[in-house]
C-alpha cells in the first residue's frame, strides 16, 4: 500500500490549505458551523465566514460564539437536534474544550472538527506541535493526522462518513500541522460537490430533539449503569477501524485518491529500519527514505494516520520484521519523557510475540524546523542499535545544548 | 391540564426547582425544548433511564446552557425545524450567574430566540448549599458559614436582570414562587418575544434555607412582601411594569427568621445592626422600583 493519487492537473487549483479545509467543509453541506478564531485555524473559519456571507452554503447558520468553550457547546444543542455540525481550532481553543470533548463523544454526537496543530502554552507558542491533540486523546474522539493540503481537504469528508457512521457514532478531530499546512498554498483538487454528495448521504440521526418524539439527552448515570456507558464509547472505537478502512476505501472508488486509512507504509517491506510519525513531518520522512535508499540503506516509513482509535494490528503487522522502529513525536508525556506514538506502540507489542526495539525520538516541538539532515542523524542512530542495541529509549532529537 | 413535568423525581419535598419546572412547562406547552445545566433539577429529574421530562430536553455540562441553548437554536433554524418551537434555558442561579456567565452573555449578545429562566435559590444546592453569586447579604452557606467574626455572605446578590437588561434583551422579568400565576404569565410571555428574554425565578430551597417543607410559597411571598425580592418588567432596557407591595409590606425580620441561614442574625452579638443593613437593601429596592 502506498499514497495513490491520480491527479487530474485540469481539476488542480493553486489553494491555501485553510481555504482547501473550508470548501472540503462547505460541500460536506454543515448545518451549523460554531468556531471561535485562533492562530493557526483563523483562515479556515474566516473562509466558512465569507462563504456564509456569500450565501454559498445552503441550510447553515453559523454561530459566532464567545468563546471556545462555547464554539463546542453549542454544537452540543445542534447536533442534538440532528444538525450535521462543523468546528476548528487549535492548542490554547482546544484545551479551553476539554470539558466538552468528553461531552460531546458521551452523548456520542458525530461532530468533525478540524484541528490545527500547535504548541500549548507556556511559553505561549503559536507555532506546529501536536502536543495540543494528543493531551485530548482520552477525551472519546477519533483522531486522523493529514500529511498535506489533499489530504486534510479529504479527510473532512471521511471524517462525517466514519462518525456517522451508525456503528460508530462518535466525533472526529482531523488534524492537520499549523502553518506547514495551514499556511501553505499547493496545488489541490477542491472537494467536487456532486462527488462529495454520491460519498457522503445527508446526515439522518436516528435520535434528535423534538417535540414530536419527546427524549432526554444527556441524563445522570450512577453508578449501576455508567461502565456499560463507557464500554459502548469503547466498542464504537473499535467499530470505527474498519469502518476508517472502508471510508478510505470507498474515498478511492469515487476520487480516486488513497492515503491509507488506519496507516500507510512506504518501503517498508524490506526495511531494517522503520520511521513511524504523524503528520507532515511523514512528506519530509519520504524523501529521506527516498535519498537514504539511494544509498543503499534498508530504511522505510510507516506513517500513522489514524491515532484514535489507536491502530496497534496494522502497526505490528507493518513492523514485526524489522530489526529497529523509530517512532517520532511532536509531543510529551512530562514526567514520563516519552512521546505517545512512541509508549503507545511500545505497550501495544508487548505480550505479543514481535520482539522489535523500539525507540521514541521527540521532535519538531513549538514549530522548530525538521531538517532531513536531523531524520539522517536519526537513522544514523538506529543502525548503531541494530549493532548494539538501544542506548536512549527516548529523548528529543533536536536539543540545543547550548541553551540549557 | 397535563403536567410536562411528571412526579416520582428525586427532589426533596416541596422543591422549589421542580415547582420553577413545572411552571415552566404550564407556560410552554408540549412544543419547546428544554435545557438544562448540571444542578439538582437535572440530577433529580433524569436518573437513567428514567426521566421527569414529558418534553425534549437536554444537559451537557454546567456552565454552557447558554451556549447549547443557541445552538439548539440555531439548528432548528438552519434545518427549518424552528417553526412555533420554544427553546428554553432552565438553569439554577450557580450556573447563571456564576460559571455560566461567559455563555449567557454571549447567547443573549447573538440574538438567539430563547427564553432562559434561572432558578434562583441563592446558592449551590447540588453540592451542599455552598454559596454562589446570587447568595444574599448575611445569608450562612457552607462556604459562607456564620461564625465568631462572620455574619455570613459578606456581599449583597448580583444584580443579574440588570446585567441581561445591559445586553439588549427585549423582555427580562423577575418573578417568584410565591406567586406561580405571576411566574406563568411571564414565562409565557418571554417564550412569545421573539429574541434572547430572560426570566430571574426567585425560588425558596427549603433544605439550603432551612425551613419547614410546607413553607415554601409562605417564605417566598415574603421576600416580595418586605421588598428584599421586587418583582417587575422590563421592555427593551425600561422597567414598565411593577407588582405594589403596599399595605402587605412587612419588616425584612418576618422574612429572615423563619429561614436557619439567617438564625445568626437573631443571636449573634451586632447581630440588630446587621437587620438594618438588610432592611437597607429593602427599602432601597422599594424606593428605586417605586414599590410602595
Ligand atoms: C465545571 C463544574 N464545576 C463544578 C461542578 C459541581 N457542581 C455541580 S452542580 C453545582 C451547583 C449548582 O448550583 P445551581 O446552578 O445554583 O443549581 P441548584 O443545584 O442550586 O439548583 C456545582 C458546583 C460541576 N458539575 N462542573
Ligand atoms: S436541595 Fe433544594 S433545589 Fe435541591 S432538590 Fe432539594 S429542594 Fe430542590
Ligand atoms: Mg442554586
Amino acid at each position: 500500500m502506498t499514497v495513490i493519487r491520480t491527479l487530474d492537473k485540469d481539476k488542480m487549483d493553486v489553494a491555501e490549505g485553510s481555504y482547501a479545509v473550508a470548501h472540503a467543509v462547505k460541500v460536506c453541506r454543515p448545518n451549523v458551523i460554531s468556531a471561535y478564531p485562533i492562530t493557526p485555524q483563523t483562515h479556515i473559519v474566516e473562509d466558512l465566514s465569507q462563504f456564509m456571507a456569500d450565501g454559498k452554503i445552503p441550510n447553515c447558520e453559523y454561530i459566532t460564539v464567545e468563546s471556545e468553550f462555547s464554539a463546542l457547546s453549542a454544537l452540543v444543542g445542534s447536533a442534538a437536534a440532528g444538525a450535521r455540525c462543523y468546528s476548528a481550532t487549535t492548542s490554547q481553543g482546544l484545551e479551553l474544550m476539554h470539558e466538552v470533548l468528553f461531552n460531546v463523544s458521551g452523548m456520542r454526537l458525530p461532530i468533525v472538527m478540524t484541528i490545527a496543530n500547535r504548541a500549548v502554552s507556556a511559553p505561549i507558542n503559536i507555532w506546529n506541535d501536536q502536543q495540543d491533540s494528543i493531551s485530548q486523546r482520552d477525551t472519546g474522539w477519533i483522531q486522523m493526522y493529514a500529511e498535506d493540503l489533499q489530504e486534510i481537504s479529504d479527510m473532512t469528508a471521511q471524517a462525517y462518513k466514519v462518525a456517522e457512521d451508525k456503528d460508530v457514532m462518535m466525533p472526529a478531530m482531523t488534524c492537520m500541522d499549523g502553518f506547514i499546512l495551514s499556511h501553505v498554498y499547493e496545488p489541490v483538487v477542491l472537494l467536487e460537490q456532486d462527488l462529495v454528495d454520491e460519498y457522503l448521504p445527508a446526515y439522518e440521526p436516528e435520535y434528535s430533539l423534538d417535540p414530536k418524539n419527546p427524549l432526554t439527552f444527556g441524563a445522570f448515570a450512577d453508578p449501576t449503569v455508567y461502565t456499560e456507558f463507557r464500554y459502548l464509547q469503547q466498542q464504537a472505537m473499535d467499530n470505527a477501524l474498519p469502518k476508517i478502512e472502508e471510508a478510505a476505501n470507498e474515498f478511492y472508488e469515487i476520487f480516486g485518491r488513497y492515503y491509507g486509512g488506519l496507516i500507510d507504509e512506504y518501503e517498508t517491506e524490506d526495511a531494517d529500519i522503520i520511521l513511524m510519525a504523524m503528520g507532515s513531518l511523514v512528506g519530509t520522512i519520504r524523501d529521506v527514505v527516498d535519498k537514504l535508499r539511494a544509498k543503499g540503506v534498508k530504511v522505510g516509513l510507516l506513517k500513522v494516520r489514524t491515532f484514535r482509535p489507536f491502530p496497534a494490528e496494522a502497526i505490528k503487522n507493518v513492523i514485526k520484521d524489522a530489526k529497529v522502529v523509530v517512532a517520532l513525536d511532536k509531543n510529551i508525556s512530562l514526567g514520563l519523557n516519552e512521546g505517545s506514538l512512541f509508549t503507545e506502540t511500545k505497550a501495544s507489542l508487548y505480550n505479543t510475540k514481535v520482539d522489535v526495539p523500539i525507540v521514541g525520538r521527540m521532535i519538531g516541538h513549538g514549530g522548530r524546523d525538521i531538517p532531513e539532515k536531523t531524520i539522517e542523524d536519526i537513522v544514523e542512530e538506529a543502525k548503531g542499535i541494530i549493532s548494539s542495541g538501544i542506548n536512549t529509549e527516548s529523548k528529543y532529537a533536536d536539543l540545543k545544548e547550548e541553551l540549557l | 391540564m397535563k403536567s410536562l413535568f411528571t412526579s416520582g423525581h428525586r427532589g426533596c419535598a416541596g422543591c422549589c426547582d421542580a415547582m420553577v419546572a413545572k411552571f415552566t412547562l404550564m407556560a410552554a406547552g408540549e412544543d419547546c425544548i428544554i435545557i438544562s445545566p448540571t444542578g439538582c433539577l437535572e440530577v433529580m429529574s433524569t436518573p437513567y433511564p428514567e426521566t421527569s421530562w414529558e418534553v425534549p430536553w437536554v444537559h451537557s455540562l454546567f456552565e454552557n446552557a447558554g451556549a447549547v441553548a443557541s445552538g439548539v437554536e440555531a439548528a432548528l433554524k438552519a434545518m427549518g425545524n424552528k417553526g412555533d418551537t420554544k427553546v428554553i434555558a432552565l438553569a439554577g442561579d450557580g450556573a447563571t450567574l456564576d460559571i455560566g456567565m461567559r455563555s449567557i452573555s454571549g447567547a443573549f449578545e447573538r440574538g438567539h430566540d430563547i427564553t432562559y429562566v434561572c432558578i434562583d435559590n441563592e446558592a449551590y444546592m447540588n453540592t451542599g448549599v455552598q454559596r454562589s453569586g446570587a447568595t444574599p447579604f448575611d445569608a450562612s452557606t457552607t462556604t459562607s458559614p456564620a461564625g465568631k467574626v462572620s455574619y455570613g455572605n459578606p456581599r449583597p446578590k448580583k444584580n443579574m436582570p440588570a446585567i441581561m437588561a445591559a445586553h439588549g434583551s427585549p423582555y427580562i422579568a423577575t418573578t417568584s414562587l410565591g406567586y406561580p400565576r405571576d411566574m406563568i404569565k411571564k414565562i409565557k410571555k418571554a417564550t412569545e418575544i421573539e429574541g434572547p428574554t430572560y426570566i430571574h425565578a426567585h425560588a425558596p430551597c427549603t433544605t439550603g434555607w432551612g425551613f419547614d417543607t410546607s413553607k415554601t410559597v409562605e417564605v417566598a411571598k415574603l421576600a416580595v412582601q418586605t421588598g428584599l425580592w421586587p418583582l417587575y418588567e422590563m421592555e427593551n432596557g425600561e422597567v414598565t411594569k411593577v407588582r405594589k407591595i403596599g399595605k402587605q409590606k412587612k419588616p425584612v425580620e418576618d422574612y429572615l427568621k423563619m429561614q436557619k441561614r439567617f438564625k445568626h442574625l437573631f443571636k449573634m452579638e451586632g447581630g440588630e445592626e446587621q437587620l438594618k443593613l438588610i432592611q437597607a437593601l429593602a427599602d432601597k429596592n422599594i424606593e428605586d422600583f417605586g414599590l410602595e
